[in-house]
């Protein structure tokens, strides 16, 4: 690799471009091969990145199951005259296992109307460890004029749940879905 | 100064014409050109070609502008729209900005240190051949079926994986670019390290010799791994891997960090030069040493180290962390800091000196302030809660265009204007040179500063069309743009000028104040220099009054 100039000085030029090329292969290598793992190992290591979502096979492998206790809360805005309230107002549930709540809705009113639930969780650092797999509150709820029905929340909450969170609520408020409603949609 | 003889060649040249031989010069235009391996020659080569590419840059910058006059579309396909701001940025930084500071270190860096040529100079013509080919390969992409690239400069990842067939053509100009500069690097380093002339330690080098140093380690570090990145690249797209594809198991935004990890240096390669020759040229008009030479050095080692440690302050939207986040705005914002000691040296520099303003001078405080403007937007942008505002914006355009022109193109104009007498042996049309500075100062500010406001107002980048709300702005952006790109053909007329018209010959000296090595050899430079070595002493060098 040495082409010596001529006129150069008697020192050749091999080993210094030699280190060099080792260098620039080197970091070839470090973006294609060592940054990926790195990158991961990293987020791991320092718990970077790392949001409170765990998959199943992790949920199960971790923290002994204990019992927490948690409180259904139902609010209506003024705006939507629905009748929504909690079937149970507290169960004990189980760390770690797929449990089912019910809530009931009714529309007494003489129209048909259409609702979206929102959800809210307290305290709010438990909120990442609740885990809801299905909810009506994943979608709009149409009620017809009299209509009543059993509306079914399924969750778990994630057994690394912080030790000092013994008691949580969930806390539902539906609103009128106004834009849509099942009477201007009606043809 | 300059009773040094530095080989006995013909000091009593009297030929205006460059292509004139009293030194030994091959004949012939393939011996001399093609073949060649002379230091000069291959500098020459190189700062030509950047040129050229700097006005093909140019013409589809021009495109971009004149789209972008008024709201709606008039002139182009969005399509070839974002091939145009792709080609623009590849071209500009690696046809343009890049061989021509590999140019600069070809002709001075052998002259600064006392060497008579480059440590490896059949690889350097070399590295020099490769580009043209390159460029010929990324440029015919435009005229192919599936169409040039069109997913921004940065290349992300999906989006350039929908670039058809020609993106083969793309991935392996960018590697040949990519194998041209780490060559260039190893040839500079090799000559820096082994063939400095007795008495030139590394403290008594040029500032010019230092950043380039620093500037050749940054791309051996940097080239390979986007050498790295556009490779997954090419194998996501034509050998079913996922390195980058989410369905497959990959990370799109892992392709951000390896970029970025490449691309911040990357600025630094464009700029680091840039601030070597904005230290040559002060000190000179001033007639005062450069203020705080070793501080210059050690800030210029602090900036090439902090930019390995900075490159997610291009992503901050992307969903880091927040720990992630902070990290990298504050060790952004430290960048500041040796950038600001640099900054202040050149005012220290300029202070109470008797300072002259011939063009190189005059491009060299645009810089100063220009490209300080550019910081402060950049500082700006390393906010992270208002970067979340800025990303993508034509404020972060502004901030780049500050740094990368009347930062790095106005440099390179300087260089050219200070070195030229020293290369044609004639002296350029002064008057002429002025005209080119204050045009382009003037209009760079009316084609770039409106962009400020279009970004904060909201504009995104790299789109053809826009609300109507940015139209008297982007309007005025066009016009300076069309008014720099016409300034820069005076550019090309003054060179022409000095090569074959000039009728004013340069002295050895050329600069009443200027010191160094290039000074001591003979106008033009003839083509052997320094065959026997120079010695060296504190009393050559531009910094000699500082203790060190
Ligand atoms: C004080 C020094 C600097 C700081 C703090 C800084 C900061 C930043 C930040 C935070 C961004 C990302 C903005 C975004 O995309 O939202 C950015 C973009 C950019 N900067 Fe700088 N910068 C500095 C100096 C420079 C220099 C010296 C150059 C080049 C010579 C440069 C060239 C660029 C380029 C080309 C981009 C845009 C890349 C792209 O997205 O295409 N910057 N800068
Ligand atoms: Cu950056």
């Amino acid at each position: 690799m040495s082409e010596q100039n001529p006129t150069a000085p008697k020192r050749g030029h091999g080993r210094l471009v030699g280190k060099l090329l080792v260098v620039a292969v080197a970091m070839f290598g470090f973006g294609v091969f060592a940054m990926p793992p790195l990158y991961d190992t990293f987020c791991e290591i320092t718990g970077l990145g790392q949001a409170g979502i765990k998959t199943a096979g992790e949920v199960e492998e971790s923290a002994a199951p204990r019992q927490v206790k948690v409180r259904f809360d139902a609010n209506t805005n003024s705006k939507l005259d629905w009748e929504f309230r909690p079937v149970q107002s507290s169960m004990m549930v189980t760390t770690g296992e797929a449990t089912t709540a019910l809530y009931f809705a009714g529309n007494p009113s003489e129209r048909d109307s259409a609702g979206m639930a929102t959800f809210n969780v307290s305290p709010p650092k438990a909120a990442r460890y609740f885990v809801k797999t299905e909810c009506f509150c994943f979608t709009r709820q149409e009620l017809a004029a009299g209509e009543e029905r059993e509306m079914p929340v399924y969750f778990f909450l994630q057994p690394d749940l912080p030790e000092d969170i013994e008691e949580l609520t969930l806390s539902y408020t539906f609103f009128r879905n106004e834009d849509d409603d099942v009477a201007q949609n009606a043809p | 100064m300059s009773t040094i003889a530095s080989d006995g060649t013909d000091l009593g040249h009297d030929t205006h014409d460059a292509h004139d031989d009293h030194d030994h010069k091959p004949e012939g235009f393939l011996d001399r050109w093609v073949f060649t391996t002379n230091h000069k020659d291959i500098g020459t080569l190189y700062l030509v070609f950047a040129l050229l590419m700097f006005f093909i840059g140019g013409a589809m910058a021009m495109v971009i502008r004149a789209e972008l006059f008024m709201p709606g579309m008039q002139l182009v396909r969005p399509d070839f729209f974002n091939q145009m701001t792709t080609m623009h940025a590849l071209i500009m930084v690696f046809g343009a900005v890049m061989p021509a500071w590999v140019g600069f270190a070809n002709w001075m860096i052998p002259l600064q240190v006392g060497a008579p040529d480059m440590a490896l100079p059949r690889m350097n013509n070399f590295s020099f051949w490769i580009l043209p080919f390159a460029f010929t390969m990324l440029l015919s992409t435009l005229f192919m079926d599936s169409g040039g690239p069109a997913a921004g400069w940065t290349l992300y990842p999906p989006l350039s994986l929908q670039t058809g067939s020609s993106f083969a053509f793309v991935v392996f100009a960018v590697h040949m670019m990519g194998i041209s500069s780490i060559m260039g690097a190893i040839n500079i380093i090799a000559t820096i390290f082994n063939m400095r002339a007795p008495g030139m330690t590394l403290l008594r080098m040029p500032l010019f010799v230092w950043t380039w140093l620093i500037t050749a380690f940054l791309l051996i570090a940097a080239m390979p791994v986007l050498a790295g990145a556009v490779t997954m690249l090419l194998t996501d797209h034509f050998f079913g891997t996922s390195f980058f594809n989410a369905a497959g198991g990959g990370d799109p935004v892992m392709f951000q960090h390896i970029f970025w990890f490449f691309g911040h240096p990357e600025v630094y390669i464009m700029i680091l030069p840039a601030f070597g020759v904005v230290s040559e040229i002060l000190p000179t008009f001033s007639r005062k040493p450069l203020f705080g030479y070793a501080a210059m050095v050690y800030a210029t080692a602090s900036i090439a180290f902090l930019s390995f440690i900075v490159w997610a302050h291009h992503m901050f939207t992307v969903g880091m962390p927040l720990e992630g986040e902070l990290f990298f705005m504050y060790a952004t914002m430290l960048i500041a800091v040796p950038t600001g000691v640099k900054v202040f040296n050149w005012v220290s520099t300029m202070w109470k000196g008797s300072m002259t303003f011939e063009t190189p001078m005059l491009f060299a405080i645009g810089f100063v302030v220009l490209f300080t403007i550019g910081g402060l937007s950049g500082l700006m942008l390393a906010i992270t809660a208002a970067d979340l505002q800025y990303h993508d914006t034509y404020f972060v355009v502004a901030h780049f265009h500050y740094v990368l022109v009347p930062g790095a193109v106005f440099t390179l104009m300087a260089g050219a204007y200070y070195w030229l007498p020293k290369w044609t042996g004639n002296m350029y049309s002064e008057r002429w040179g002025k005209i080119h500075f204050w045009c382009s100062a003037i209009f760079v500010n009316v084609l770039f500063f409106p962009q400020h406001y279009l970004g904060l107002a909201g504009m995104p980048r790299r789109i053809p069309d826009y609300s109507p709300q940015f139209a008297d702005f982007n309007m005025w952006s066009s016009i300076g743009g069309f008014a720099f790109g016409a300034s820069q053909l005076i550019f090309v007329g003054v060179i022409i000028h000095c090569v074959w018209f000039s009728k004013k010959k340069a002295t050895a000296q050329v600069w009443e104040g200027a010191k160094g090595l290039e000074w001591t050899v003979p106008s033009p430079a003839p083509h052997h220099t320094f065959t026997k070595p120079p010695v060296v002493d504190d009393t050559m060098v531009a910094h000699a009054d500082e203790a060190h």
